[in-house]
């Protein structure tokens, strides 16, 4: 059992912003660490390094509204033993010092965090400037670097002190709204693997981020319509727990992916990258499709892009439909082609 | 307009601002406010435009670097008859054309997308290159504020305007002060302003930024400069206009008399919470810095 929140179907069920869960983690980072370092750019309190800064003001490093600075500083840290954790929004880091990223972190392989703050729709009235939806797939790109996106502020606080540990560079991409919570302390955590949050046979759901809630609830209708899906959270998205997704295609044979992201690039196309090499089925992709988002509440805007666990049913019931199609259209196949493929081995034996 | 008329026009784009920013629940307050006066100047004394004809060819372009103070712009825009004052109502909302920071192409007359910070001036270096080599008789004015001078684009393009001796390019800064983890000079200390853009070849202006005589002055000053660019330092107070800040709030961090800022131990903690009072229009709406 994955220990999730008993709450998690109750309309009162907590709901917590997810970058909260950083500021904590960043703070017990530094105290387990004294070569912890943070560095922001101009944001400090809506990023939650705030409580860092207050608590370890010398290892406190503000920047300035400079991210390019602010990555390629952190690196030169990093050089001189330090372990930076550089936050942003992530529009603005990853997102406008994706090179400085690139060289000076991933290729010199040096063990920078790099915090992506306010990422997805979800951000809301600020528009489409400050909604990062491209994060995750320009972080995927490069070489080195380890891409989670926590689905709750208890595992962005896991993912945090996972980001100390490990040793090389790390995305994590947070959220801005209150995010219901979904997991508890005891829910394991662990880059690189998958966790299975609901049990199912017919389809897998696989998640990352805020809308695993909506995942989770999407399962739970579908389940009354009697579709038993699985859900996958799949916090790292790189590395991607290949054998949790494999024996997933191998079991179900339906796979929808769900991401507060493009649908190129991120959560579904590390997925369907994999499957089509390795176990090709149907996949459904629930994500924003080549377009910039816009002004507005979150719940509107997550209702307009299709985002919802509304959504997430209409795409699992469509993959299950491509599944029995292809079981019908396989078994014709199988029973055109099965007689002189049976004597053409006979004969080789 | 005269003078007169000019200041009664910038107090009746305040109070659009704070309506809309009230109406919106987010938003940004300070430098929305503090720049009504150049707004006001800009758009009703010193731009070539045609508010019925955005796409007019030979219009002078107003580019908006710091984009989070579109409420400025938009209520300006919405006053010189862009589109109508009702629209402003619909701030940040779904399917608005006032998007929470200014697109380009939703709403006719604004020049550039922005408010990723520090990526106006490059544009408008842009813009004043190709207006150079067509020999156009347009202007480019690019708005800035004081805090995306951290950004390192800012200076890739303060170093071209200076190459390239852009004449037809004015740079107003919004000097207030303020960003948003405190004082510019706390952050990162960004004086002597004026000498480092002299440095770069450029002709600056200090003008008090609430004076709409002397920003009419300035901008026909800038134009008058044939071998440079001009970047004209607009001293403003963030949030001015406004009564329980105007007069107790300056940016050294004199606290504004509530009750919650006289109890706040120290100056600096005290010009941190009149900051916020003012970013938040004492709470009645959300404010990016949260
Ligand atoms: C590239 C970039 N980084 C960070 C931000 C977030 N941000 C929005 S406003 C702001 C403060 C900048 O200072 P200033 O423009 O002087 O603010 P004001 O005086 O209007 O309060 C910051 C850091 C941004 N918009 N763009
Ligand atoms: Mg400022």
């Amino acid at each position: 059992m994955a220990n999730l929140n008993p709450k998690l179907y109750s309309k009162d069920v907590e709901q917590v912003p997810i970058r909260n869960g950083y500021g904590e983690g960043l703070v017990a980072a530094g105290e387990l660490s004294d070569q912890v370092v943070a560095l922001c750019a101009d944001l400090t309190e809506s990023t939650r390094t705030q409580a860092f800064a207050e608590k370890f003001p010398e290892r406190f490093i503000q920047v300035g509204v400079a991210e390019q600075n602010l990555a390629t500083v952190a690196s030169g840290l990093a050089a001189a033993g330090k372990i930076p954790f550089v936050t942003s929004y992530a529009t603005f880091s990853p997102g406008r010092n994706w090179e400085q990223i690139r060289t000076t972190i991933c290729y010199n392989d040096q063990p920078v965090k790099v915090i992506g703050s306010h990422a997805g729709i979800s951000v809301g009235p600020d528009g489409a400037t400050h909604q990062a939806l491209e994060d995750m797939a320009i972080m995927r790109a490069l070489p080195n670097m380890v891409v989670m996106a926590p689905c709750d502020h208890l595992e962005a606080k896991k993912a945090t002190l996972a980001a100390l540990e490990y040793a090389g560079p790390v995305y994590i991409r947070l959220a801005r709204e209150a995010t219901p919570v979904v997991t508890t302390g005891k829910t394991q955590f662990k880059i690189g693997e998958a966790v299975e949050f609901n049990p199912g046979s017919d389809l897998t759901i696989i998640a990352c981020g805020p809308l695993v809630y909506e995942a989770m609830q999407a399962a739970k209708q579908l389940k009354a319509k009697k579709i038993s899906a699985q859900v996958l959270n799949m916090a790292t998205v790189k590395p991607l727990d290949e054998k949790a997704v494999l024996s997933a295609a191998k079991q179900t044979g339906a796979i929808v992916t769900v991401e507060e992201h493009q649908v190129t690039g991120g959560l579904g196309g590390a997925v369907a990258e994999f499957l089509t090499q390795h176990q090709p089925v149907p996949q459904e992709f629930i994500g924003v499709r080549d377009r910039f988002g816009e002004s507005g509440e979150p719940a509107e805007l997550l209702e307009k892009f299709g985002l919802k666990a509304k959504h997430i049913i209409e795409a699992s019931l469509k993959v299950i439909r491509r599944k029995r199609q292809l079981n019908v259209v396989s078994k014709i196949d199988k029973k055109k082609v099965s007689r002189p493929n049976k004597r053409s081995s006979r004969k080789k034996k | 307009m005269t003078i007169d008329q000019l200041d009664i026009k910038a107090n009746e784009i305040r109070q659009d601002i704070i309506k809309m920013l009230v109406e919106a629940g987010s938003g940004h307050s300070a430098g929305s406010l503090g720049m009504a006066d150049v707004f006001t100047a800009m758009y009703f004394a010193v731009l070539h435009h045609k508010p019925k004809n955005p796409d007019w060819e030979h219009r002078d372009r107003l580019v908006l670097s710091n984009g989070h103070i579109c409420p400025v712009l938009y209520a300006t825009m919405a006053h010189a008859g862009y589109f109508s004052r009702t629209e402003l109502k619909t701030l940040r909302k779904l399917g608005s054309r006032l998007q929470g920071h200014p697109h380009r192409g939703t709403l006719p007359g604004i020049e550039s997308t922005s408010g990723p910070l520090g990526s106006g001036l490059a544009q408008a270096v842009g813009m004043a290159l190709a207006a150079k080599m067509d020999q156009a008789r347009w202007q480019v004015y690019c708005l800035l504020s004081d805090g995306e001078q951290d950004a390192g684009n800012n200076w890739e393009a303060v170093m071209m305007a200076g190459k390239y001796r852009l004449s037809k390019l004015t740079a107003i800064m919004d000097r207030n002060n303020i960003q948003i983890d405190g004082v510019t000079e706390d952050v990162m200390p960004l004086e002597p302003v004026k000498k480092k853009y002299e440095a770069f070849n450029w002709h600056v202006i200090d003008i008090d930024g609430h004076n709409i005589q002397m920003i009419i002055n300035a901008t026909n000053q800038a134009r008058a400069t044939q071998d440079r660019p001009t970047l004209i330092i607009a001293h403003t107070t963030p949030g001015k206009g406004v009564d329980f800040m105007e007069d107790d709030y300056r940016w050294h961090g004199s606290p504004p008399g509530k009750v919650e800022t006289e109890r706040a131990p120290d100056k600096a903690e005290q010009a941190k919470v009149a900051l916020r009072e003012l970013r938040t229009l004492q709470g009645k709406i959300k404010s990016e810095h949260q």
